[in-house]
């Protein structure tokens, strides 16, 4: 218990008795129902959970360093997507680069160059968002609320705008049919799944080494801690939000164009719909909390998921709505919150 | 010539001013004390000093050049640092990384100078790997004074060190404080605890209703009768 206590604060986390209930409850729940559950689901989940976290890593930090719920973050992921779309499936091509179908999975290699060059692309226009937008708002010292309000308006605005470039349609990467690993218990397992998951395991690494190892890392956790002193503190905070915006950017675009790899299909909506697990996994992990987002991101992939054995997948959200609602009655500061400092 | 000079200052928050023309001076190497009742804008005096609080008019020069307007941050880089009265420390980093972050705008090693704010505050040195939030109330005051100090600062404003800390640990604080000094630091208190400040203090002033009310050096301060009866609690 004591290096589990050890660990949990090694990562910001407050090991208290009730998190010990919260966690033995959640395990032994989840341990009892397998025998009635499809592992398939479960593993299902699993690739779920690891888009999510990516998107909600980023959505958490940047409410915990702008004190504001980006709205707008789902269509961050929406718009890498569609970026990558444009390289895989315009930009490339002219250039001779338009195979698919590498090894096992349904994607070429132009989804290797695309994925860099898609993240490059999305952070300098959110880095140029924060410039023409953001920063003027708190230049004029408005309220938080103000600056959420004026997320919708982006998310509605960065909709509408990959509407009226690539249309409505559903759309989707070149690729190539693959068959599935067949494992037992009926688990069948997308060869895609596993670059997914290889993908937001580097991210997530990458993600704490910045933030435990570098000097902007640990100036992002001082200013999520005390604002007012990190600014007595020398801490450069505007370099520290475009840092910020810079992580939750790589994480979302990434995380869209896995997404659309995963669906294996792409339409204008599809981050604004993803927006619902984002929160609910933000807010299971406690918000401001790295390293709660990914473990919230997992529950409500493998719930979402789960849940899809009894009820219509169209529901999905509403499992992931009605954790996000119960956690926020029952325990509002997250699985892991202490005493709310 | 003064290290810091700050005279006819007016400042305050939204609609409500605070300030209505402060006139304060600390020089190098002094220890300078602000006293006066509760809500007389010491503690908006000492955020007016530092940037985190709109300077309408007046004038503060630090080493003779007008920082009034500048960002903390630039106040900070030019060898004025602040320690809050409260919420001074960042909770979830450790001892170590909050010393970091003092030292944010230092692009030279700064390990050696870890190791002396260590060896000036022993407590911080045990663990230094413990999160800055686990820490008792003295430890947070020594960590939050050691951060400020990573700059090397030529003067060091310091809002209510001793508040909330034992009789025993009050002692400590200012023990290290007058180290502190001793180092070739000036400061500039304000303090809840008027008698032990003034003691050690070059000057004293005191602040009633966001106006300056007296001046004197720290002993005549407290030899002062009406000043003992009024504001020193008799």
């Amino acid at each position: 218990m004591a290096t589990l206590q050890q660990a949990a604060r090694r990562f910001g986390l407050v090991w208290t008795p009730g998190v010990t209930t919260a966690v033995l409850v959640l395990v032994v729940a989840g341990v009892g129902f397998l025998p009635f559950v499809k592992m398939g689901l479960v593993v299902n989940g699993v690739f779920l959970g690891a888009i999510i976290a990516l998107g909600a890593i980023g959505l958490t930090l940047v409410y915990g360093i702008l004190r504001f719920a980006n709205v707008a973050h789902g269509d961050y992921m929406t718009l890498g997507a569609y970026v990558a779309l444009f390289i895989l499936g315009t930009l490339l091509p002219r250039l001779g680069l338009d195979s698919a179908g590498l090894g096992p999975f349904s994607f070429g290699y132009p989804l290797l160059i695309a994925l860099p060059m898609t993240v490059a692309a999305v952070t300098v226009i959110v880095i140029v968002l924060d410039f023409a937008i953001y920063r003027r708002l708190r230049a004029r010292g408005v309220n938080v609320i103000v600056i959420a309000m004026a997320s919708l308006g982006l998310a509605i605005a960065l909709r509408g705008l990959v509407q009226i470039i690539w249309g409505t349609a559903i759309q989707n990467y070149p690729r190539e049919s693959r068959q599935a690993f067949q494992l037992p218990m009926d688990v069948r397992v997308p060869p895609d799944a596993l670059f997914i998951v290889g993908v937001a395991i580097a991210l997530v690494v990458a993600v704490y080494f910045v933030l435990e190892r570098t000097k902007m890392g640990k100036a992002m956790r001082a200013t999520a801690d005390n604002p007012d002193l990190a600014l007595v503190s020398g801490i450069d905070t505007q370099r520290v939000i475009w840092w910020t915006w810079a992580m939750g950017a790589v994480l979302a675009a990434t995380a869209g164009v896995l997404l659309a790899v995963f669906q294996a299909q792409l339409f204008p909506a599809m981050g604004w719909e993803f927006l619902i697990p984002l929160f609910a996994a933000v807010v299971l992990g406690g918000i401001g909390k790295p390293y709660g987002a990914l473990v919230g991101a997992f529950v409500i992939g493998i719930t979402s998921e789960v849940s899809t054995q009894w009820l219509n997948p169209s529901y999905k959200p509403a499992i992931a709505f009605a954790i996000m609602i119960g956690m926020l009655l029952v325990r509002p500061r997250g699985l892991f919150g202490g005493s709310g400092n | 010539m003064a290290l810091l000079e700050a005279s006819g200052v007016v400042a305050g928050y939204g609609q409500t001013e605070i300030l209505h023309g402060v006139s304060i001076s600390v020089g190098e190497g002094e220890i300078v004390t602000v006293i006066g009742p509760n809500g007389c804008g010491k503690s908006t005096l000492m955020k007016s000093l530092v940037g985190l609080v709109q300077v309408r008019s007046g004038s503060i020069t630090f080493r003779g050049d007008e920082v009034s307007g500048y960002p903390p941050e630039r106040i900070v880089r030019g060898g004025l640092c602040y320690v809050p009265q409260t919420d001074n420390v960042f909770p979830s980093l450790t001892i170590r990384e909050n010393l970091e972050m003092g030292a944010f705008v230092r692009g030279d090693d700064y390990s050696g100078r870890v190791e002396e704010m260590f060896r000036l505050f022993p407590d911080l040195a045990a663990r230094p790997q413990r999160r800055a939030g686990s820490l008792s109330g003295g430890q947070r005051q020594m960590l939050a004074i050691a951060r400020a100090l990573m700059l090397d600062p030529d003067l060091l404003l310091l809002d209510e060190p001793s508040a909330g800390l034992s009789p025993a640990m009050m002692n400590v604080v200012f023990e290290r404080i007058r180290e502190v000094n001793a180092s070739g630091v000036a400061l500039l208190l304000v303090e809840q605890n008027a008698r032990q400040a003034l003691q050690m203090s070059d000057r004293g002033y005191i602040l009633v209703a966001g106006e300056n009310r007296l001046e004197d050096s720290g002993k005549d301060l407290l030899n002062n009768p009406d000043v003992a009866r009024l504001y020193l609690g008799g």
